[in-house]
């Protein structure tokens, strides 16, 4: 099977390429990149004045298999990622029961190969339930195929354990994902402790206490040599923290997602569930903070944190509300509109927040179009204009701060393993 | 009666952010006229008959309740109270189902007290029938907001620039605090905020308020006082060391109120915790409106159902 992409923008910051070029995939690899491919090939797809990139990765993601099938499962999540271009996700480990044993991991795996529509990588969990207190059993899990370890929706109260998990987890190269948000200082809280919590009533959740987090596992990563990679950062006291550890060479990288680079707390003031999140929408000093991060490269990685839920758990009163929302079928759309079309970034550093780098700071075989590499693959119109409508999401869950938002630039096509998963927004099976 | 350019027919009286100053004044000048139905022998009018009104409560209240199912009652209204630890909110009904059977027995009107912010702006998106909120956790409570306006003026005080207004105490989870700040800044009153800081929101001043260090700050030359309700929970919580403590350092007694001006005003929302936020003395004293606070909350919450569920129609229709 071949199938050969005709006079798309390549755009690869693996390989420092950026040109109009074609590209061969044969047999699920790339296998010729270059001018004027004159081969046959079972089908041809015209991406003139299209983006071709690596497919993009992300690396925060909950498919909520096993246990919490009624707000997504493998099925659904993949196929709402095929829908918005991802062509890799990794899945976090707080379901049902969590993924804190090998059995687990390879069960996702196994489904995953089985019903996906896209790639799956497996985040174990750092504790046995993620309690924070006794460590899971990282080596095995690891053995098994666990791309990293995270007690993702907890911060791991206890210094000991964290420094523990760190320690054990260098015997495997493998990386910690730490949710930092100081669990008293968050649980006093429902939202970004500012003027808009002040205005609504809202009891807050202030920055410092991601900061106070974060500077510790900063300090554990330094003391173990551990890589520590920091979920989802949204302060901009933190992301001083990690430039600063960076500066030090202590070996620490970081992710932002898509909603905390593009919304601020205002977006919380219609008491809309949509917007309750952890850690939560801040304000725009810290959003302006966090692209400062994305641009000299303090942020590596730009992830979803798609967390979708039941109907019923959302459409509550504002506490009562659980965090996250999906955002796997609006991130591209969201960053290109919001990032791309006002010229704060490129398309190559959009391109390397988004495939390059996930795909370097875990070790994955992917993120690069080179020659003999698997042909995930992501096809952007850079042009295209469209409003975010949550009926058409394959997620299970429906609810988005996005939602009614107008966008320019969505991705078309995705290819796994040189087969179409997605083209023009409609899902397909690899 | 003001010709009703104004008027707040079907509107959701959700806060005080939400509503211009001309709605405000509609509804103390019919408060007004409504004062007077009051202090007749028969208190009851036609105004509201064939109408009903729900009050569907999540908290417990007295004077909110009470005063609100008078005034539906003055009115002629049928008035329906809702006490959800006896109904089937207990059985796990969500918010919006309650609201929506409620709304499923044709009434006019949902008078709502919650322990959620919020939960009235929800309810109103979800409800048809006007929604009145009477309290929802630390976000709203726009009858005590426009009672508080009425008391003042017959005080003699009308909100707004001049006027220095201080609120003292717990700030934080206040929605008595939040709905005056909202009004009295935007009438252009200068206001000013003093309590025990882990009690004032972090960026508090940016609403437009002044924020003291020290109590006695704010109710120098103060016109107004507006002494919050302090929960004894949140001294339980570690908020602030001891009652004690809080009742010496920041608690309203008569020889702090010597600093405000003479003719001072002081409101507490009720119920008071007498030697805690405010002395004994302080409670009974001349320059306290407390309990004008709460008759005058009956007059409004007539006006508010009045204007809401009739809208355009005249006064004079109610007689």
């Amino acid at each position: 099977m071949k199938t050969l992409i005709k006079n798309g923008r390549i755009v690869d910051p693996s390989q420092e390429l950026d040109a109009v070029m074609d590209l061969l995939v044969e047999d699920g690899v790339v296998a010729k990149l270059g001018k004027n491919i004159k081969e046959a090939a079972d089908e041809v797809f015209d991406a003139k004045g299209l983006v071709v990139a690596p497919g993009f990765i992300d690396v925060h993601t909950h498919l909520r298999e096993p246990g919490l099938e009624a707000k997504e499962d493998i099925v659904t999540g993949t196929a709402a990622a095929a829908a918005g271009g991802i062509t890799r996700v990794a899945c976090m480990p707080n379901t049902k029961p969590v993924v804190d044993n090998s059995i687990i991991v390879s069960g996702i795996k196994q489904r995953a190969a089985e019903e996906g529509f896209v790639h799956v990588e497996v985040i174990g969990a750092i504790s046995k339930g993620e309690q924070g207190k006794e460590l899971a059993e990282m080596g095995d899990m690891a053995q098994a195929g666990a791309m990293a370890f995270s007690d993702d929706g907890h911060y791991v109260d206890s210094a000991r354990t964290m420094t523990l998990a760190a320690k054990y987890i260098t015997a495997f190269d493998k990386t910690l994902i730490c949710h930092d948000i100081e669990t008293e200082l968050n649980h006093e809280g429902f939202m970004h402790e500012g003027v808009v919590s002040a205005r609504m009533g809202v009891p807050g959740v202030p920055a410092i206490a991601e900061d106070i987090a974060v500077a510790r596992d900063a300090i554990i990563a330094e003391y173990t040599g551990a890589h520590v990679h920091i979920a989802h950062v949204a302060s901009g006291g933190a992301i001083d923290i990690i430039r600063a550890a960076k500066a030090k060479g202590v070996n620490i990288t970081c992710e932002a997602t898509v909603h905390h680079l593009t919304l601020t707390d205002e977006a919380c003031s219609s008491y809309s569930t949509a917007t309750r999140v952890s850690p939560p929408l801040r304000s725009r000093e810290h959003v302006e903070a966090l692209r400062r991060g994305l641009k000299d490269g303090t942020i590596d990685a730009i992830v979803t944190d798609h967390a979708p839920h039941a109907d019923e758990e959302k459409d509550v009163e504002f506490r009562k509300a659980p965090n996250g929302f999906c955002g796997l079928e609006t991130s591209i759309g969201v960053i290109l509109t919001e990032l791309f079309q006002t010229k704060l970034f490129t398309i190559n550093e959009i391109v390397a927040k988004m495939s390059t780098n996930p795909a370097n700071i875990f070790a994955l075989n992917a993120g690069s179009l080179k020659v003999g590499k698997n042909a995930d693959i992501t096809i952007i119109d850079l042009d295209k204009e469209w409003t975010v409508n949550s009926a058409e999401f394959y997620t299970r869950s429906k609810l988005t701060p996005f939602e009614g938002k107008h966008c320019k630039g969505k991705a078309v096509a995705t290819m796994v393993d040189g087969k179409f998963v997605m083209r023009d927004g409609v899902v397909c099976k690899r | 009666m003001a010709k009703a350019v104004v008027s707040l027919a079907g509107k959701d009286i959700l806060d005080l952010a939400s509503l211009s100053v001309e709605e405000y004044e509609l509804v103390l000048q019919t408060a007004a006229e409504m004062k007077k139905i009051m202090k007749r022998d028969i208190k009851k009018v036609p105004s509201l008959r064939g109408k009903s009104i729900i009050n569907l409560f999540y908290e417990a209240s007295t004077r909110t309740r009470t005063s609100f199912e008078l005034a539906g009652k003055y009115l002629g209204a049928d008035v329906v109270n809702i006490n959800t630890s006896s109904s089937s909110v207990t059985k796990g009904e969500c918010l919006r189902d309650t609201i929506l059977t409620i709304q499923s027995m044709a009434c006019d009107a949902i008078v709502m007290r919650h322990p959620i912010e919020g939960a009235a702006v929800y309810a109103a998106q979800v409800a048809k029938p006007v929604i009145i909120n009477a309290g929802d956790g630390a976000h709203a409570h726009p009858s005590q907001g426009l009672l508080d306006l009425f008391t003042l003026r017959e005080h003699g005080k009308k909100v707004g620039k001049g006027l220095k207004m201080a609120i003292l105490g717990d700030v934080l989870y206040s929605r008595v605090a939040r709905t005056n700040i909202a009004a009295w800044t935007k009438l252009g009153a200068d206001v000013h905020v003093a309590g025990p800081m882990p009690l004032i929101p972090h960026d508090l001043k940016e609403l437009g308020v002044t924020v003291h260090k020290r109590v006695e700050e704010a109710i120098e030359g103060a016109d107004v006082i507006d002494v919050l309700r302090i929960q004894l929970e949140r001294q339980e919580k570690g908020m602030f060391p001891t009652a004690r403590e809080y009742a010496r350092i920041f608690g309203l007694n008569s020889n702090r109120l010597k600093l405000a001006k003479p003719d001072v005003t002081v409101l507490h929302p009720g119920p008071m915790n007498r030697g805690l936020e405010i002395s004994w003395d302080v409670g009974y004293c001349e320059q306290a409106a407390i309990r004008d606070e709460v008759q005058n909350g009956v007059a409004i919450r007539m006006a508010l159902l009045f204007l809401t569920v009739m809208g355009g129609k005249t006064i004079e229709n109610a007689d």
